[in-house]
Formats: C-alpha cells, structure tokens, sequence
C-alpha cells in the first residue's frame, strides 16, 4: 500500500493530513501513533475510501482505491472504523458472517468457503465457544475481538485498524493486539491507529509518529521512540527507556512550582 | 444463525396463513351472511352470481385492498426504522403518512365537485400521485434537515419528523376549512383511515406498488444487513451507502404515499408491525418479509372488528375507520417504545 501527497479536509480550507506520502510495509504490523488532532484517524479514512482526498492518491497494488469498484476493494481491503454499531441482540457469529458480504451473491446462502473464513476468524480471535452468544452480552475486549474477526473473515490482504484497543483496560488491549499481531505475521499488511504509544512500540514492527497533518518520524519503534521525539511532537516531558528490544515510554512527573 | 432464519420463515407462514384466514373471515360476514364453503367457491371462479357481486365486487376490494396497505405501511415502516435506527421513525410519526395526506386532500378538496365526490381521471391518478409526490416532499425535508456531514441523525429524524407531520396536518386542516363542505366531509372520513367502500380502482395502485417493489426491497436486504453495522462499515464492506440509503428512502415513501392514498393514512400500522415482528423473531432489524405479513395481517383483523366489533358489542349497527381501530391498538406500544427510549433501551 502506497500514500502519495495525500491532503485530506473536511473543511476544504483547513486540511487535516497535509500532502502525507508513505510506504507501507508489506505483511507487516505498521502502528500509526500522534497527539489528539494529529490527523491519523483523518489518514486512515482516506487510505480506506472513507473520506475522498482533496489531493493526492492512494495506491493498492498499484491501483488507486478511488478507481476501484466498491466490491473489489472490498475484497482487498478490510476496515475496522471507530465506533462500529452493534445491533442489539446480533450473536458473534452472525455479527462475523457480515464480513463475507462482498464474497456474496444477492440471494445465496453462506458456502462452505464462507463457514470456513468464520470459523477461521472467530478461531483467531479465540472466541469459538462464545460463537452463539450476543454480541452485546460480552465484555468491552471481546466485543472489540468479534469485530476485529468479522474484518478478517472478510479475507483481505490488507487492513486498516482504527484505535482498536480504545476504552480497554491494558489486559484486554493486550488480547486485542495479540490477535492484531496475529493477523499481520501470517502475511496480511495492517495498519493500526493507536494512542497507547507504549503497546504501539512492543507491537509494531514500523512506527509512524504522525504530528500536525504530517509524518514527523517513521521506522523502528526503537529508533523513532526518542525522549526528543516526545519532546517535540507531543509536548511531552519523558524518559525512554528499552525493555526486551522495545521502547517504553515513562512520563516525568510535574513538580509543583 | 440457522434457528434465526427457521424463525422468521416459519412466522412469515404464520402470519401470511392467519392473514387469509381473517380474510375468508371478513369476505363472509356483512348485510348477507355467506357460508365460507360459499366464499371459497367464489374465489375459486364458481358460484351463484348474487354470491359472486357481493364476494367479488363488494367485499373483496375492500380486503384485497387491506391486506395490501398494510403490507406497503409495514415495509415502509421496517424500511425507514432500519435507515435511521431508530424505532420511531416510521412513516406514520415522520410525516410521510401527513405529507401523502396532504398530497391527497388538495386533490380531493381542489378538483371535487362540490358533491362529495370526484370522479374519474382526478381520482384514479390524481390522488395516488398527490400522495406521492406529497410523501416524497415530506421525506426530502427530514432527509436534508436531519443529515449532518452525511450522516443521518437518528434523534433529530424523529423530531424534524415530527415538525413536518404538523406542517403537513395544518396544511390539510387549512384545505378543509376552505375547500366544499361535501369534499370536505369526504376528505375527513378518508383521513381517519378508512376502507370502507374501498372499490379496484383504490385497491390496484397499491397492487402495483406492492408487486413492484416488495421484490426491489428484498434484493437490498443483505445490504441492510450491513447497514445496520454503521454507515463506515458497511461502506468498508462494499456497500455503496449514499445509493443505496436513497434507493430505500424513495421505496419507503412511495409504499406509504401509494397506501395512503389507497385507505387512508392508518395509523400506526407502519410503527408497530415492524417492531412486533423484531421482537418476535429476535434478529437485530425488524425482517422483511414477517413484518409485510404481519402488517396485512393487522390491517384486515383491525378492519374486521373495525366494521363487526360494535355490532357484536350490541352498541349499534356502526361502522368505525379501521385507523381508530389501530390507533387504539398501536398508541400504548408507542408511549412504551418512548419509554423504552428514555431509559437508554
């Protein structure tokens, strides 16, 4: 996946992404991290046809995801966005089989190719036994496990997580970055959006610090995740420090006066 | 998954069979009681001729057209619930029912005669297309007041809605005042909801609505089922929402627009089905086909006690609107869904 000089706005005079160019990695975990208003979110929902540039493109293997037929794209690029709508009283497996709609005919039922990428997905996110349980009955950190199964049961190559492990206590983000992990070593490209800079470093195996519409450091979480850096794009006093190979971030307390 | 689609499968039956049951019912009693081996015989083309006028003429377009404006309410209502997830948003509380109203009423009050009475190409035409373009100007103000950076509000739907409907009554109050007190009458017996003295010519527009675009409907209904998960994912998983989501709000209004201009604006037909039909089947946006069912079902069981039930009461030989019949129903389960509501669900 390849940004080129991408502007995104909501408002046309006010861009939020500022001619962002960036190289995905392939079949790679790519953590894209960033104070409040930074523009990451923004950037997620124009690599993922959510919001439509004002310039600039987005490339999926070599084709821009705007010229795209919406199924097709569909069938190669997977979306988790913020804030999804669980109906009320939809089970885990049902809420799953969603994710096979661009696979699907207008009327036929599921097919054995179908079943198989469910019970995949729900194996992945270890939750098979609560298949028949309603979505709104489980905990906030399996909820968030179902959703993430029903992208994966949709089959893409690539996908794009935004803040996935938001509102979860650290044990739980823990379950869901596992399976996000999961998902990008057996060869699927993924992009996560994560505030969490401290799990976004023990994940990710590219780090994209995003900063005011612009990229303002990518690369190696241990040599992006610097006290300058935090210093710099996030107004932030802390000392760095590396446990196991990966960067841990320990905010300085403020002493009065 | 399996024992969700056996469910609503096995209640659309239900229901459909129920429906015929009540409609052999009503095509039986009447002035002359018909013996309903008698009603059969007629359905299937036999029968005396004095059997066949009252069955085939009489009654039989009364009941064809019920059950068919219900069907046209109950979709619309599952319709308009699942777009803008909300269970109040139905035709009937969002001014689509009041827009079609008034469509209907101008033409009734404007072109009669003075008799009480239009006739002819004002009344074949005329009044289903006043309802329609009535329902689809009320549908376009909801649409456009209540979509903030293209994403329909699902409290502010209801309250514009609301704001519309009573934009839309004024307007056809304003029309009776003025209009012949003969034409006026008329356009108050229908307003109430009403299928009495229901002729083909009121019962085949609907006909054609419902043949037209109950399958239309059904071909969306896997897109709904992505709908429902949010306007972001569903486009994710290949939806074309903004199509997609106008495509069902023209279908919706043009359903209740046709079946109020066929028998009136009945009330509540189009709020309750659905969410019965919801409840009954568990899954998580009111069915298709069991809601349709349900719907043609409740119009022609509401009609049957509309015309019989004070008769069988020994209060006198009077007719009701069936709308005051399903307005008594379908009032307590609105102020129940609004406390629901308010509870936070």
């Amino acid at each position: 996946m390849h940004v080129e000089n991408l502007t995104l706005a909501y408002d046309a005079d006010v861009p939020v992404v500022d001619g962002l160019t960036l190289e995905v990695p392939s079949g790679q975990l790519t953590a894209v991290v960033g104070p409040n208003g930074s523009g990451k979110s923004t950037l997620l929902r124009g690599m993922s046809r959510l919001l439509a540039p004002q310039s600039g493109r987005v490339l999926l293997d070599g084709k821009d995801i705007h010229q795209l037929p919406a199924r097709e794209l569909a069938r190669k690029l997977g979306v988790l966005p913020q804030g999804p709508v669980t109906p009320e009283g939809i089970t885990a497996a049902e809420l799953v089989s969603r994710g096979r709609h661009p696979h699907r005919g207008l009327f036929g039922r599921l097919t054995s190719d179908d079943d198989a990428a469910i019970n995949d997905a729900l194996r992945a996110v270890e939750l098979t036994e609560l298949r028949d349980r309603p979505v709104d009955q489980l905990s906030g950190g399996q909820r968030q496990r179902v959703w993430i199964a029903m992208v994966l049961a949709q089959g893409t190559q690539h996908l794009l997580l935004d803040e996935p492990t938001t509102y979860l206590d650290l044990a739980h983000a823990v379950d869901v970055m596992n399976v996000v992990h999961a998902a990008a070593t057996t060869g699927r490209t993924v992009v996560a959006v994560l505030h969490d800079l401290t799990l976004a470093a023990q994940y990710a195996d590219h780090l994209v610090v995003m900063g005011e519409g612009r990229i303002a450091a990518q690369g190696r979480p241990v040599d992006v995740l610097t006290a300058d850096l935090l210093a710099e794009v996030f107004g932030l006093k802390a000392t760095v420090v590396e446990v196991g190979g990966a960067p841990v971030v320990v905010p300085d307390r403020r002493l009065a006066g | 998954m399996k024992s969700v689609r056996s469910r609503t499968v096995v209640l659309s039956i239900l229901f459909a069979a129920l429906a015929i049951v009540i409609a052999l019912v009503s095509l039986s009693v009447g002035t002359t009681k018909l013996p309903l081996a008698d009603v059969v015989e007629v359905l299937l083309g036999g029968g005396r001729r004095g059997t066949r006028l009252v069955v085939l003429e009489l009654r039989l377009p009364r009941v064809a057209t019920g059950l068919l404006v219900g069907m046209a309410f109950a979709v619309s209502g599952a319709l308009l619930q699942t777009l803008s997830r909300n269970p109040l948003a139905s035709p009937d509380i969002v001014g689509v029912n009041s827009g079609a109203s008034a469509g209907a009423v101008a033409v009734i009050v404007l072109a009669g005669t003075g008799g009480g009475n239009i006739s002819g190409v004002a009344a074949k035409v005329g009044i289903p297309l006043a309802a329609v373009l009535g329902g689809l100007l009320a549908t376009l103000v909801v649409g456009a007041l209540s979509v903030q950076r293209g994403v329909v509000d699902a409290g502010k739907v209801v309250l514009i809605g609301v704001g519309v409907a009573a934009a839309a009554n004024s307007l056809v109050a304003w029309l009776l005042v003025v209009g012949d007190v003969n034409d006026a009458g008329r356009a108050a017996a229908w307003l109430a909801g009403s299928l009495n003295a229901r002729t083909w010519s009121d019962a085949i527009p609907v006909l054609i609505a419902v043949v037209l675009l109950l399958p239309v409907t059904m071909m969306f209904n896997r897109d709904l089922s992505a709908l429902v998960l949010g306007d972001d994912v569903a486009s994710s998983l290949g939806v074309r929402v903004a199509r997609i989501r106008l495509a069902l709000l023209v279908i919706a209004t043009v359903l209740a627009a046709m079946a109020t201009a066929g028998a009136g604006p009945i009330a509540f037909v189009a709020l309750v089905a659905p969410q019965v039909a919801l409840r009954l089947t568990r899954t998580e946006r009111p069915p298709l086909l069991t809601t349709a069912m349900l719907g043609a079902l409740f119009v022609v069981l509401a009609d049957l006690l509309a015309r019989n039930g004070l008769h069988w009461a020994h209060v006198g030989p009077y007719e009701l609107p069936v709308g005051v019949v399903t307005a008594a129903c379908g009032a307590p389960y609105l102020l129940h869904l609004i406390g629901r509501q308010q509870k936070g669900r």
